[in-house]
């Protein structure tokens, strides 16, 4: 099934493209206008975050613990007195670099394996293949649990957990594309004229899975920020003292009776990170896609 | 059945063991990967040495890899999962236990995923481009953003504890006995033994949990439904059928919803097995006693017998549930040619 639905995406999305055409169209569309500001409020949060925030994240003051949001602190303090507003703060670039460097991991290594896979077929193909079926088996959050929960708590070793099991679908959606396209007239001409398969692969057809790409990694780096922060709440993610977003909702479950800030705050900056890119991915593939292209 | 359509299922059998067998080597390998020392955690530190290898010896953690890999899946086909460290019980009858918890959960999330979904779909795709259309995306796009355990947290504020609508965590009020263990899905034994009383408090605790999880849900099947309504639209016999005078309603009702369903099926199989994942969130927070929670703990234990078996037993799930799907959905559509 899901390598049918990779080949539906590739047929999607592989467009020639009319680049102003298809900007005019993007801005068109409010979803998509909102899906933009909000990432890019979210990278110039990620950049300067720390330079604005006025607390140190780390910072306790049990004299100001699980105050209600006020001048003072936007967003609250939590149950050691930190400043809940600044602590997302930098929570967004933790959130933004986990997502950024898992997504250009797994796209590599997806698009290498899926060049491969697409372009020398045969038994190359089949044993990779295979290999992405046994990653399809488990559901994303529970191998990444598995993959965290073996390596122990710590940044690293999210992304890593993370990138584990992303890669395997940008590995079928390149694969499908290639074969798409590995049999157009201007690939045998490429190879008539005696072009070698590593130029082909990478001069002819890797230009035209880039569309392809960018969809999907728009889409995934919204799922990469709901799965780190799943794994956070969780306690599989980055250990606390961490301002890591899934960490401090996490925190704050304690006291959702009466604080119900300490929660709440931390995971509507979640929300909002992942709806931005999803929103923008969706914005995306509307515009890549002629056959659902709005009129 | 014709011979193509068998040789296709015998296929993907043959696949899904093989497949299989790859999850068994995967979850192996990462549990003895694990740095941390399960025993260590068990026993403490101030262990006396002999004690830990006794142990050790005890659960064949002393034997080369590839011996404790083979006993492995020697146990598994024969049904034994191990024991769990932390309950001290077999892990076959832990998650034998906890797994109807999940079932009615992920059931229920899914009657609501297809009572949201599918009517979204439809509207959507029928007033395509309009203010209707715009706003049930958002919808949908916020489903598949948000965090369902902080959304179950924010339920849980919001009706528990500020309106008092809804009961909090837990599958019964405390005050109300548990009906008599039959299926081990609480509704359905409550029902066959008479409790009416276990059976709306139990419906009551339902519904938070199931509309939380219902929304992720909701996401695919709305998605789904309005491009393949969309794309059936745009097929010659719609035209034909409204050529030939057909009333907009049962060109919609007859030719459209019932080819555009197809695929929205196979979704719905496929949310199915993906809501054990959504489950393993929702689970904590509504101190749901499924499968989700079990797996959790066991993964911030380091009870790795428990860790492999659960991983095994969703993955198996997860697979069987995508075979079914594939079936349904070959049979269903025969323009579909089966590779």
């Amino acid at each position: 099934m899901k390598k049918e639905e990779g080949e539906e995406k590739a047929k999607e999305v592989i467009v020639s493209s009319d680049f102003r055409l298809m900007l005019r169209l993007f801005l068109r569309s409010p979803t998509s206008l909102t899906g933009i500001i909000i990432v890019l409020i979210l990278i110039v949060l990620a950049i300067i975050g720390p330079y604005i925030a006025p607390y140190d994240p780390y910072l306790q003051n049990i004299d100001e613990r699980l105050k209600p949001p006020n001048w003072k602190h936007l967003c609250g303090t939590d149950q050691l007195g930190r400043d809940i507003f600044s602590r997302i703060l930098y929570g967004c670039r933790i959130s933004l670099s986990i997502a950024i460097l898992v997504v250009l991991v797994s796209t590599s290594i997806g698009l290498i394996l899926g060049l491969i896979s697409g372009y020398l077929g045969g038994i190359v193909d089949e044993v990779l293949m295979r290999i992405t079926d046994m990653f399809f088996a488990f559901p994303r959050l529970i191998l990444a649990m598995a993959v965290a929960a073996a390596l122990g708590p710590g940044l690293y070793n999210v992304m890593f957990s993370i990138a584990t099991v992303s890669w395997p679908v940008y590995a079928r959606l390149v694969r499908a594309c290639v074969l798409q396209i590995k049999n157009e007239t201007y690939i045998e001409a490429a190879r008539a004229i005696g072009a070698s398969r590593l130029r082909i692969m990478f001069k002819h057809i890797l230009p035209m899975v880039i569309h392809a790409i960018i969809v999907q990694s728009t889409l995934d780096m919204g799922g990469v920020i709901l799965l780190a922060a799943g794994l956070g709440f969780l306690g599989l993610g980055a250990p606390p003292p961490t301002p890591e977003w899934g960490v401090m909702v996490s925190e704050g479950r304690m006291y959702i009776r009466a604080q119900w800030w300490v929660s709440t705050f931390p995971g509507l900056a979640i929300f909002l990170a992942a709806l931005g890119f999803n929103l923008l991915g969706d914005g995306l593939r509307d515009v890549l896609d002629v056959k659902e292209r709005r009129e | 059945m014709p011979m193509d359509l068998k040789a296709y299922i015998i296929r993907r059998l043959i696949l899904t063991i093989f497949v299989l067998f790859g999850v068994l080597v995967i979850t192996f390998f990462l549990s003895h990967v694990i740095p941390a020392d399960p025993i260590g955690a068990i026993l403490g530190p101030q262990a006396p040495p002999e004690l830990v290898d006794k142990i050790k010896h005890e659960w064949g953690f002393d034997k080369p890899l590839h011996e404790q890999f083979i006993d492995y899946i020697w146990r598994v086909l024969h049904g034994d999962l191990g024991k769990s460290i932390r309950t001290n019980r077999a892990v076959l009858t832990d998650i034998l236990s906890f797994f109807p918890a999940t079932i009615e959960l992920a059931t229920a999330a899914l009657i609501v995923g297809i009572l949201m979904g599918i009517p979204l779909g439809v509207i959507s795709a029928l007033k395509k481009d309009s203010i209707i259309d715009q706003l049930a995306r958002v919808f949908v796009i916020a489903g598949v953003s948000t965090p369902v355990f902080w959304l179950g947290l924010v339920f849980l504020i919001i009706f528990y504890y500020w309106l008092g609508w809804l009961p909090g965590p837990g599958r019964l009020d405390p005050f109300i006995s548990l009906p008599p263990r039959i299926t081990g899905l609480l509704l359905l034994d409550s029902l066959i033994s008479g409790r009416l009383d276990a059976f709306w408090n139990g419906i009551k605790h339902l519904v938070m949990p199931s509309i939380v999880l219902g929304w992720y849900a909701a996401a695919g099947i709305a998605r789904i439904t309005r491009s393949s309504i969309l794309e059936v639209l745009r097929q010659e016999h719609v035209r034909t059928a409204r050529a030939k005078g057909l009333k907009e309603r049962l060109v919609i009702l007859r030719h459209v919803l019932r080819n555009a369903l197809i695929p929205t099926i196979t979704v719905i199989g496929i949310t199915y097995g993906g809501l054990l994942e959504g489950a393993v969130l929702t689970e904590t927070i509504f101190a749901w006693p499924g499968l989700g929670r079990y797996a959790s703990g066991a993964f911030l234990y380091l009870d790795f017998l428990a860790v492999m078996g659960v991983t095994l037993f969703i993955a198996i799930i997860y697979s069987v549930v995508n075979l079914i799907v594939d079936i349904i959905y070959t049979y269903l559509d025969p323009r579909i040619r089966y590779r």
